[in-house]
């Protein structure tokens, strides 16, 4: 298909308020981080325009590194887990009466509108040892005496895949909706068990929609910086974690700017590899 | 020897009975259409013989051994699905291998497998190919072939040939049928298509709301349906409500009708009479008269609508047989004993 250039104005008008609002909502602040990223830190009080890469400098330490590090790993691991849990959920609901459609997705939407703050709380209670699920699984006999389960590696990472789960599902849903459900009873016919099908096909067949979701839930996850805190302990910290400690409590701004467009750097730059190692594959 | 048998095979998705009571016993290398008006249950009957769905009561045995509870998977059944249910992120090649490398086919195994079921279907140089770069008929082909690479103990299609374009669909059926008999495989093929269903079964089994209806050749079908709803369906009839007079003598109207009997205690019935098997002649020397309403010319035959006691009969007679007449006029119409089945049901 060949298309006529744009000639008048009024070709370009729908062209337009997208790029009016990419350029307020994101290159604008964009830029003023990216600015403010170099601008002197002024102590006890805020900064100074100037350009100094003292700011990069900072990272260079292993203690910036270990936390970046675990920031990215935090941010996979959640990915992943909601994806593999995610799938064969969604996958399930799909096929799925209407009505049992909407009474989940409702829920579903329910869980995504409630705000960090009271996804941390509610899990650090349910966690604690005095009202928490150990209570439960002593009871159960499955624990000697209820204990704490918080603070901890587990802990921050229920929490967070809490909190990105619906949002997985939702990003998975329309595309298990549109796959044709025959294909794993095709699966069936041909000899394998359903798992099996599962796997081989129906996996497959959503390859492209799988990494579209790991990167975007990966994204989610790298934003969270109260359930760490909440749930987590220190070493379990993440560079949001950082960026919001530097930015309101020690007034620098200028760092945290700088960690924030590291930090956007990064994943754009491991975006970028997914998809460049994607789109080989699929050229191969 | 019986392939299949079916017995009293039920399905209900809540109040709806979709199969009601369906026994069935298809006889090994029989090439079987299921053959009903869309809605009936053929789809659900086939689903239920893949083990896809599970029965509400009934049993399905499989050369005498019964499979009712067996996972789809452990029945070794070939499906062709009705949107074909190709296997989007694999090539041709992949596509056909994928039954025979799940059950753990060696390399050098199936890939001659796969050359042998690629020339079965004419398909040699498109192995490589990914399925979404195939024409119809071409995914028709591979989704045959993938179901036939096990060499499946039952083969099940439903409305393979639905999405294909008349003349590509006639040479289908032909090819589909010469396929079945070159394999001797048992083939049970749904259909809406009566023509299509005439072209390859051995075995027309048409459905109507969730039963079966009659289960017979297609000639059979044709010639002796088995009640008003078979008659109906199956190319065009006419249905004429008779009734017995003392001697059992069929009377039409009160007319009686030469040659035609009712069984004996059978008080009131339908007579089924093709279009081509009614006579048009001189009021004279007719067994009913009637009033011609409509005259459809279709070059090669003419359709007279004739309309005798309330009941409109169409006879169909080639263009030199025709009488002259013109609508609005009286005709004679005569209904050879031979081509007049007695519908009791
Ligand atoms: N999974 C299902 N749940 C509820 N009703 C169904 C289901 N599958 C089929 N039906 C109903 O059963 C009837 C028969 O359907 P089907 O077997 O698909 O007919 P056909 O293939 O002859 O067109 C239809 O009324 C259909 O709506
Ligand atoms: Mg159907």
């Amino acid at each position: 298909m060949r298309r006529e250039p744009a000639r008048t104005f009024s070709d370009l008008l729908p062209l337009l308020f997208p790029a009016a609002v990419l350029v307020v909502f994101f290159v604008i602040p964009f830029g003023i981080m990216v600015a403010v990223s170099f601008f002197r830190r002024q102590q006890g009080g805020f900064y100074t325009v100037d350009f100094v890469v003292a700011n990069y400098e900072r990272f260079l330490t292993p203690f910036f590194g270990s936390v970046l590090g675990f920031s990215l790993f935090l941010a996979m691991a959640v990915a992943v887990c909601c994806v593999v849990v995610a799938l064969p959920f969604t996958s399930f609901l799909s096929g799925c009466s209407r009505r049992v459609q909407v009474v989940w997705l409702v829920g579903i939407l329910a869980i995504l509108s409630l705000s960090e703050v009271i996804i941390g709380f509610a899990w650090s209670t349910l966690f604690s040892r005095t009202a928490g699920i150990g209570n439960l699984l002593a009871a159960l006999g499955l624990m000697e005496a209820p204990k704490a389960l918080l603070p901890g590696f587990g802990a921050v990472l229920t929490g967070m895949i809490y909190q990105a789960l619906p949002f997985t599902i939702l990003l998975l849903y329309p595309s298990l909706m549109r796959l044709d459900p025959s294909l794993l009873e095709a699966a069936r016919t041909l000899g394998a068990s359903p798992l099996r099908g599962f796997v081989s096909v129906v996996v497959p067949a959503l390859r492209h929609t799988i990494a579209a979701t790991l990167i975007m839930v990966f994204v989610f996850a790298l934003g969270s910086y109260l359930l760490p805190q909440i749930l987590g302990r220190p070493q379990h910290w993440t560079l949001s974690v950082l960026i919001t400690d530097q930015a309101i409590y020690q007034s620098n701004m200028p760092f945290a700017a700088a960690m924030a467009v590291f930090l956007v750097l990064i994943s754009l730059a491991l975006v970028g590899l997914v998809l460049l190692v994607g789109g080989r594959r699929e050229a191969a | 020897m019986s392939a299949l048998t079916l017995e009293g095979v039920t399905k209900r998705f809540g109040s709806l009975v979709a199969v009601d009571d369906v026994s069935l016993t298809v006889l090994k290398g029989t090439f079987v259409c299921l053959l009903g008006p869309s809605g009936c249950g053929k789809t659900t009957l086939l689903r239920l013989i893949a083990g896809l769905e599970a029965p509400s009561a009934g049993r399905i045995l499989l050369a005498g051994a019964e499979v009712t509870g067996l996972p789809t998977h452990k029945r070794d059944f070939g499906m062709v699905f009705q949107s074909l249910a190709l296997f989007p992120h694999l090539s041709v090649r992949d596509n056909i291998a994928y039954p025979l490398r799940i059950r753990g086919a060696a390399k050098a195994e199936w890939e001659s497998r796969v050359g042998e079921l690629l020339d079965l279907v004419h398909l040699q140089d498109h192995g490589e190919r990914p399925v979404s770069r195939l024409s119809g008929g071409q995914r028709q082909r591979v989704a045959i072939a993938r179901a036939l690479a096990v060499s499946p103990r039952l083969f099940l299609l439903d409305e393979p040939l639905s999405a294909l374009d008349a003349k590509l669909r006639e040479a289908m059926q032909v090819e589909l049928r010469q396929l079945q008999q070159k394999l001797g495989i048992t083939t049970i093929v749904v259909t809406h298509d009566q023509r299509e269903a005439m072209t390859m079964a051995d075995l027309v089994v048409v459905m109507g709301d969730g039963r079966i209806h009659q289960a017979a050749a297609p000639v059979e079908i044709y010639r002796k349906p088995a009640d008003a709803f078979v008659a109906d369906f199956i190319g065009s009839t006419n249905l004429l409500d008779i009734a017995a007079s003392g001697s059992s003598q069929a009377l039409f109207d009160g007319v009686p009708l030469p040659g035609v009997i009712l069984p004996a205690g059978v008080q009131r019935a339908r007579l089924s009479i093709r279009p081509e098997d009614v006579r048009l002649t001189d009021p004279a020397n007719a067994t009913l008269t009637g009033r011609v309403t409509f005259l459809r010319d279709l070059g090669g035959t003419v359709e007279t609508f004739v309309e005798a006691a309330d009941t409109t009969i169409v006879a169909v007679s080639t263009r030199r047989e025709q009488t002259q007449v013109a609508a609005g006029e009286q005709i004679g119409i005569r209904l050879p004993a031979e081509a007049c089945v007695v519908l009791t049901r």
